[in-house]
């Protein structure tokens, strides 16, 4: 196994984790303000991933398909939020899995109606297919390599948004006590709609960038949603630290897993069952890291009571 | 004179007639259906257990499910091509016998059930609903990259297993093993709540703090019932498995367990014969409404928003009204 190999599987953990943080974050901030559990925030991935690839697809333009997905995702969080999710907050959490789970299969039905059963494809832009190389000799793709970069940026922007802005304050402030802002005179709901278009923009964002890599596809969000689950159990509920620690974790543990767990069983295994065990056990890995997390930290990593 | 017994007499009497009329007319298909009915209530009444009683939202039952499944694959698939699954320490042996397969089903789920709830309870609320479905999701992908027993594939099964005094292939009797077991399952969750134990758990979803003082451990109590639930639902899944001759990665998945979910809710959570409606109720629109319409699921997502936001008793607790509430 040369080191080379290894750095490229780090940076391709990196970027799932950076992937996983943009869903995780839009999760966890709305679970925090509101109360909420989101099952559909799969589905606003996937809705992001198709205005991407549709817009993409007629205007041959990358960024506009980004744009359109920000677009297409916010407007799509702000309605499903005014017409329906608002009358969740105050139900138990058992009622918002089953509406939200309702909801989706609304969303997935709806997209198949519209776009039909057969994968659209996203394609990386021009400028960003080839492979750049990095200090040390390492060729890496360009677009993974813009992927991380910009998914750091989104994170940095996010933490800066909620640490100084006015909305930043309310969404602080909603998650520490939400009748007391009501009192003070701030309007609660718009802030929910906001905060709920806000993460469903980010869920969005981060379906049309992982869409150029993979295919877009009826149901390509829920597997990321369980993922960002995982790692918002991980990290603790409602905090957007424990999010971004918590994905790349969970990015690096499922990548490395993948890379390492079949060579180091075929230390002493014959080849083909190496393989065999290595890939069982490397699917299984961040479920496994999930479980000893919650063993020693019941509420996650940066989680309170 | 309260409604819900009469309901629930009413669902029975349903289930019993429709596959009765149909072996009469001689329509092979709608006793199958019927059958699938019986045997995914069966599965709901598991998860209504943990979820109904217990207050437990388990997103992940599935995941027993598939292990009853695949207890039925992989011992039936040993026997047809008589292979003996382990030689060493001991010889065991695949099995086409329903009784074997079902007692190895209720094992491994109610293990199963035993090692997820023991990690999943240290926790509640969301964290509890996340845990169950990452766990449920963990089974999935197992099963996907395992290939000993058809990975992504599946297993086919050629011929259905055995029960000592019947033809299992005739579907009039099949339906009825299936459906003496759901009766059973039924009496026995009808005890089960109304014993010690059945009211320190519904005790327990209401106010821990309290259950708790009087000197109940809520968790063991809960890690029981939720033991129990899996093993229900394992059980089913034997049987589901049965029923099409084929198991696959696909009973893992969490689509599975929303939809043991939605029968237990169309039908009336924490009603005894809640999700026997639900999945009734299910079968019914998924035929009806599938043969309108290839994208049924959008009006079955309609229909569950609806059930949500205006009718939180389910069906049985719309016929029935609120006389019986249990919140």
């Amino acid at each position: 196994m040369s080191i080379l190999l290894f750095i490229e599987q780090v940076l391709n953990g990196l970027q799932f984790g950076v992937m996983l943080f943009l869903m995780a974050a839009g999760l966890t901030l709305i679970f925090g303000v509101m109360g909420l559990i989101n099952l559909a925030h799969g589905s606003l991935y996937m809705v992001g991933a198709f205005a991407a690839a549709a817009v993409a697809g007629a205007t041959g333009s990358f960024l506009l398909g980004l744009a359109a997905s920000l677009v297409a995702a916010a407007a799509a969080g702000a309605i499903v939020e005014v017409a329906m999710i608002r009358r969740l907050y105050d139900k138990d959490h058992l009622d918002q899995v089953l509406a939200t789970f309702a909801l989706i299969l609304i969303f997935s039905e709806g997209t198949r109606w519209v776009f039909g059963s057969f994968p659209l494809y996203l394609d990386v832009p021009s400028w960003l297919a080839g492979p750049v190389t990095l200090p040390g000799g390492i060729q890496y793709p360009a677009y993974r390599l813009a992927i991380i970069g910009i998914g750091l940026a989104v994170a940095a922007g996010l933490f800066a948004l909620i640490r100084w802005t006015r909305i930043g304050i309310r969404i602080r402030a909603g998650e520490a006590d939400r009748e007391m802002i009501g009192a003070l005179g701030v309007n609660i709901s718009a802030l929910y709609t906001i905060v709920f278009a806000l993460g469903a923009a980010l869920a969005g964002f981060a379906g049309a960038l992982v869409g150029a890599i993979q295919s877009v596809q009826v149901g390509m969000g829920e597997p990321v949603l369980i993922l960002a689950f995982v790692v918002i159990v991980i990290g603790g509920i409602g905090s957007i630290k424990g999010a971004l620690v918590g994905s790349i974790l969970v990015g690096l543990t499922d990548t490395l897993g993948r890379f390492l767990l079949p060579v180091a069983f075929g230390a002493f295994l014959d080849p083909s069952s190496a393989t065999t065990i290595g890939s069982a056990l490397a699917s299984m890995s961040i479920y496994i890291l999930m479980a000893v997390i919650l063993l020693i930290r019941p509420t996650g990593l940066y989680g309170s009571d | 004179m309260r409604r819900e017994p009469l309901i629930n007499a009413a669902i029975l009497a349903v289930l019993l007639a429709v596959p009765l009329w149909a072996w009469w007319t001689d329509e092979p298909f709608t006793i199958t259906l019927a059958t699938r009915v019986v045997i995914l209530a069966l599965a709901g009444v598991g998860l209504n257990l943990a979820l109904g009683l217990g207050g437990m939202v388990s997103f992940g039952h599935a995941m027993f499910f598939g292990i009853g499944g695949y207890a039925m694959g992989i011992l039936a698939s040993q026997a047809q091509d008589y292979e003996p699954l382990m030689e060493w320490p001991i010889l065991i042996e695949g099995t086409k016998s329903m009784p074997v397969i079902w007692l190895t089903a209720i094992v491994f789920s109610a293990l199963g059930a035993l090692a997820v709830g023991a990690l999943s309870l240290r926790t509640t609320g969301v964290y509890f609903i996340m845990i169950t479905l990452a766990f449920g999701q963990m089974f999935y992908y197992f099963a996907i990259s395992w290939p000993a027993y058809g990975g992504e594939d599946g297993l086919s099964i050629y011929v259905r297993n055995e029960f000592p005094g019947l033809n299992t292939l005739d579907p009039i009797q099949f339906f009825a093993l299936c459906f003496a077991i759901l009766l059973a399952v039924l009496f026995f969750m009808s005890r089960l709540a109304k014993s010690a134990f059945g009211l320190a758990l519904v005790a327990a979803r209401q106010n821990q703090e309290r259950v708790q003082t009087v000197g109940i451990g809520v968790y063991r109590l809960r890690l029981a019932a939720f033991t129990i639930s899996g093993a229900i639902t394992g059980l089913a899944g034997a049987l589901f498995a049965d029923l099409n001759r084929f198991v696959s990665p696909t009973m893992f998945s969490w689509q599975t367990s929303g939809e043991i979910m939605v029968f237990v809710i169309l039908g009336g959570v924490g009603r005894l014969y809640g999700p026997v409606a639900g999945a009734a109720l299910f079968i019914v629109l998924e035929n009806v409404l599938g043969g309108l319409s290839e994208y049924w699921h959008i009006y079955l997502g309609a229909l569950l928003l609806g059930v949500v936001l205006f009718a939180r008793g389910g069906l049985i607790g719309l016929l029935a009204g609120r006389e019986v509430a249990h919140d």
